[in-house]
């Protein structure tokens, strides 16, 4: 059977459709594109999480976050648009296109399912810290020591499991009462995150703290959308980058008070 | 229904339910003997001779009883270390529930004191006692049992405010259940589970005090 003419035109107008469409759709796909063409990332940060962000005396976000935000957005050659998310709602704006990206992200394999990870850039870990005069190296060493922690936290369920039967585990109401009792020597050694521990040194008590091992090390990651490729290489080249020249662990050294870990 | 109870989660914990209780009773039972101890001894003070003591107690029951427990308890724990003095948990919420107990039981007891009539130290005078045994003989038996009503309901309060050393870390009842429920999530029949066991506490509490008064102030009281 002979195609008519005109079908075989109304077939050729639909292919040349659908390629435009497709096309276009392939392009506003490619976030990269988008966010040159805006001059703008627009980046998902929690408002109060010291000291990766939070506010400062000027009330404008600060913090280990920003900066490494502001850095990114300069080597992109863009200027960052900073929106408050929390943690509920910040992956459904991501996949949603509000926001570009989303900074401080655990990694794990179910949100690997939904976002694109960036290599690690942020050291996350529970620590055991005590004064620098004390000798713990592992958890055996905790034995018939105190140890304060955030009762019904990680880190307290994290401590309760590793730490030998005679360990005095106190657990106190939130982290004021952690760190008060340690710093006022009522316990000899505290499990925290390094962000409540940055807040610790960031004192300079006399006892000298520091961290004696590590319960638990997931470095935080950036998340962006699946599929953006280009987008992630592109961050993932900055990334290298700024751990390369030392930027990333100027940061460290200025918010965690503790220089860039080796691994990262 | 959204929420399906579940009281037998609880039942791997009586251990630490006991545990709790005894020390939240422990702890009671300390502050009440010292408490009304030293408020024996204040309030005699605050009715005596010297000008100089009556300052001093009466500075130290306002200072008491205008300030928070929580900050009483909390200068102790977290401050003192400061001074050098450090004590344990445990020791420094018997000292806080001590120190707070004793101003409290100072201003019941001198009121005890002031009920008595003047006649009866006018009568012991006049027998020849000196003022130690006066007061130990005959004052104060009848001061005691004017506010022995009193003094119970304040023991009844220094063991239900006692929930707040569970904040220095004191493993009684309260941190007890805290810890339970970090743990099973299961708030509601913990938290529920604790009331019952302070309102049983206090009701028995009270009652066994109220029957040893009784006994012990048979035919003195008005």
């Amino acid at each position: 059977m002979r195609v008519s003419r005109t079908r075989r035109l109304t077939v050729a107008a639909g292919l040349a459709i659908a390629i435009t469409i497709a096309g276009t759709g392939f392009a506003q796909a490619d976030e990269l594109d988008d966010i040159n063409k805006a001059g703008v990332i627009k980046v998902g940060i929690f408002e109060d999480f010291p000291p990766f962000s939070s506010a400062g005396t000027d009330l404008k976000s600060q913090g280990y976050d920003i900066d490494v935000i502001n850095a990114l957005a300069k080597g992109l050659g863009v200027t960052a648009e900073l929106t408050g998310i929390t943690g509920q709602n910040r992956i459904p704006s991501l996949t949603e296109h509000k926001l570009n990206l989303l900074v401080s992200v655990g990694v794990s394999d179910e949100r690997r399912k939904v976002v694109a990870f960036t290599a690690p850039y942020a050291p996350y870990s529970i620590d055991v810290m005590g004064p620098k005069a004390l000798e713990v190296k592992g958890p055996a060493d905790l034995a018939g020591k105190s140890v304060a922690v955030n009762r019904g936290t990680l880190e307290d369920t994290s401590v309760t499991e590793a730490a030998p039967p005679t360990t005095d585990i106190q657990r106190f109401n939130d982290y004021n009462g952690v760190i008060s009792a340690f710093l006022s020597g009522q316990v000899q050694l505290m499990v925290v995150g390094n962000d409540v521990g940055a807040a610790v040194l960031s004192k300079q008590p006399a006892i000298e703290p520091e961290s004696k091992f590590q319960l638990l090390n997931s470095p935080s990651a950036m998340a962006i959308n699946k599929g953006e490729d280009r987008l992630l290489a592109k961050l993932d080249e900055l990334l290298a980058g700024m751990k390369k020249d030392g930027t990333l662990d100027a940061i460290s050294r200025k918010w965690l008070f503790i220089p860039l870990p080796k691994e990262l | 229904m959204g929420y399906e109870f579940d009281f037998g989660a609880l039942a791997q914990y009586w251990g630490l339910f006991l545990q709790g209780t005894a020390v939240t009773l422990g702890l009671t039972a300390v502050s009440s003997f010292f408490g009304i101890a030293f408020g024996i001894w204040g309030a005699a003070v605050s009715r005596g001779k010297s000008p100089w003591g009556r300052r001093i107690v009466a500075s130290y029951v306002e200072l008491i009883r205008n300030t928070p427990f929580i900050v009483q308890m909390f200068f102790i724990f977290f401050g003192l270390p400061s001074l050098g003095l450090r004590l344990s948990a445990l020791q420094a919420a018997a000292l806080a529930m001590t120190i707070n107990l004793t101003a409290y039981a100072i201003e019941i007891l001198r009121a005890g004191i002031e009920a008595v009539p003047a006649g009866q130290g006018e009568a012991g005078r006049s027998l020849g006692l000196r003022a130690l045994p006066l007061f130990a003989l005959i004052v104060l038996p009848q001061a005691l049992a004017n506010v022995y009503p009193a003094l119970v309901a304040q023991i009844t309060i220094t063991m239900l405010e006692s929930a707040v050393v569970s904040q220095i870390a004191v493993v009684d009842l309260t941190h007890v259940a805290d810890f339970i429920q970090s743990r099973n999530f299961r708030s509601f029949e913990t938290y529920f589970v604790i009331t019952i066991i302070y309102l049983v506490l206090a009701v028995l509490m009270r009652r066994m005090l109220v029957l040893a008064g009784g006994r012990l102030f048979r035919g003195r009281s008005p």
